[in-house]
């Protein structure tokens, strides 16, 4: 795919008030439409970088140029980040609450959304009353409500189980094929960023820098059957021999 | 029946046998410790005069509180606003906290003519305090993820503050309410006492005093029941309110894990 950046991040750098060097001179490209995976360490910037990117905090250098067809941000948090006092459907409406859209007019796109995460049955249910899958897929839920062009994830299955994990990624590939989004989606597993991305980047641990860009040229769609596939395998052994390298 | 309930009202028949044993074994006389049964007796006589000093000092205790729910919302609220203005006001509003009403009292009562007035303002200063610092205390600790969201969706400030930071401040408010509720009976009580020695007030702490200089201590037992009846009464409506309000999401409020 090489279609006009989105956006393109110079030479980037965040220090934190307490001294703490996240980021240094960070450099990406990120294409419209695009699947890209953002791979590394524990603690090598990677939040930050996401954080960056939707302007929630400001960068100590650098810049970052958006395109002409810069749109909505979806933010998946590394936490599902609900509010507790409002029901799943309410959760999944504040976004449009937040930018005027009234609720009898939001109605067909919240159920379809929730439909789309498979939540249509717990619309009424509180967050506490949720399995920790199922919060997070309320959480995804509530990115993609208003339809964003650039969706951001920052490990949004870390906490979940293998068979959830294969499904919602599948889910969310699904997803992005019908809608043409761009995805940033931030990771600790190779084989979770091979089978989704079309281009995955490694960070190095912190400062966190990007050492390594690789394509993934595997088809789309993809399914199941691609995780027993053998370049499936080669891309998951030179990945994590390079994260190995950027961990020591 | 709940040992919730058995249990404590057990050891209540049970220190109520007790004390009148105590009081008929010693034969200690009614102006130095009266027992319960004459206590009793006196409430059944003097208790409709009695509940009319109640009314007068509940009056006061309600209208305190809430005030201290209103004012001290408000407070909290433009505290929240700017760390400006919370930086420079509430030491103010601690030393309003920890100066002790009865050394102010006084002259409140002189300054304002009106004695419901300044009962109230010092019952209103003994309550308000829970209810703002917990506010405040609320209103800063919504999520810092949910509050970068709302940045997210370029949220307003009045949205911001009406779906995150109101709603995440609501148990820590209604705790602090709730604290507030006992300290405005007895910052109702203290005013009564400080002003009663002045002869100026009806309420329940006016009759405690008098019921003392005149050694009519069973009368003064009868008052002090009823005192902490009015306050255990506040106490558990204030909860049942919180309950209500915070059933369907706070941990605080949550039934036991089934
Ligand atoms: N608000 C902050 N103030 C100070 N330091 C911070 C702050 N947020 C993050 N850091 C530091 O910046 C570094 C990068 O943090 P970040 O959360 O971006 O890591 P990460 O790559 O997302 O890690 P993980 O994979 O564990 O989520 C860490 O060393 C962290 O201690
Ligand atoms: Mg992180």
């Amino acid at each position: 795919m090489n279609a006009a950046p989105l956006l393109e991040v110079t030479g980037l750098a965040k220090v934190f008030r307490n001294g703490v060097t996240a980021l240094h001179d960070v450099n990406l490209s990120v294409a419209a439409g695009s699947f890209l995976s953002i791979l590394g360490p524990s603690g090598c910037g990677k939040s930050t970088l996401l954080r960056l990117i939707a302007d929630l905090t400001p960068p100590s250098a650098g810049t970052i140029q958006w395109s002409a067809a810069r749109g909505s941000i979806g933010f998946v948090f590394q936490e599902p980040t609900l509010m507790p006092w409002a029901s799943v459907w309410d959760n999944v409406y504040l976004p449009l609450r937040l930018t005027g859209v009234a609720k009898e007019q939001a109605r067909p796109r919240i159920d379809a959304t929730l439909g789309a995460v498979g939540l249509d049955a717990f619309a009424d249910t509180y967050p506490r009353e949720l399995s920790g899958g199922m919060k997070m897929r309320v959480s995804i839920a509530r990115a993609l409500v208003t339809e964003p062009s650039l969706l951001l994830l920052d490990e949004p299955f870390a906490a979940l189980d293998e068979i959830t994990r294969f499904k919602l990624n599948e889910d969310l590939l699904k997803l992005w094929q019908r809608h043409h989004w761009t995805v940033i989606f931030v990771t600790h597993s190779v084989f979770e960023s091979v089978f989704l991305s079309d281009r995955i980047v490694v960070m190095t641990r912190r400062p966190g820098r990007i050492v390594a860009d690789v394509p993934i040229a595997l088809p789309f769609p993809r399914d199941e059957a691609l995780r027993t596939a053998p370049d499936y395998s080669a891309y998951c052994r030179q990945l994590s021999q390079t994260l190995a390298e950027a961990s020591a | 029946m709940s040992a919730r309930i058995v249990a404590p009202a057990l050891v209540g028949i049970v220190m109520l046998a007790l004390w009148e044993a105590l009081v008929r074994f010693n034969e200690i006389p009614p102006y130095i410790l009266p027992g319960p049964i004459l206590i009793a007796q006196t409430m059944l006589r003097d208790g409709p005069s009695l509940m009319g000093s109640l009314w007068v000092t509940l009056r006061i205790t309600l209208a305190a509180l809430a005030l201290a729910v209103v004012l001290g919302g408000a407070i909290a609220i433009l505290f929240a606003q700017s760390r400006l203005l919370e930086l420079s006001f509430f030491p103010y509003a601690v030393i309003l906290q920890v100066t002790p009403i009865v050394a102010i009292a006084p002259l409140i009562i002189i300054w304002v003519n009106d004695t419901f007035a300044s009962l109230l303002i010092c019952a209103w200063i003994v309550a308000f305090f829970p209810v703002v610092a917990n506010t405040t205390l609320g209103l800063n600790s919504a999520d810092r993820n949910l509050v970068a969201l709302f940045r997210l969706y370029n949220a307003s400030r009045w949205q911001v503050l009406r779906h995150l930071r109101l709603p995440s401040a609501l148990p820590y408010f209604m705790a602090g309410v709730r604290i507030s509720g006992g300290l405005a009976l007895i910052g109702a009580v203290v005013a009564e006492f400080v002003a009663g020695t002045g002869g100026s007030s009806t309420g329940l702490a006016s009759r405690i005093l008098e019921s003392g200089y005149r050694l009519e201590i069973p009368r003064l037992f009868a008052a002090l029941f009823l005192l902490s009846l009015a306050g255990i009464l506040i106490f558990a409506v204030l909860s049942w309110i919180s309950n209500a309000l915070l059933s369907h999401w706070h941990e605080s409020a949550l039934p036991d894990e089934d």
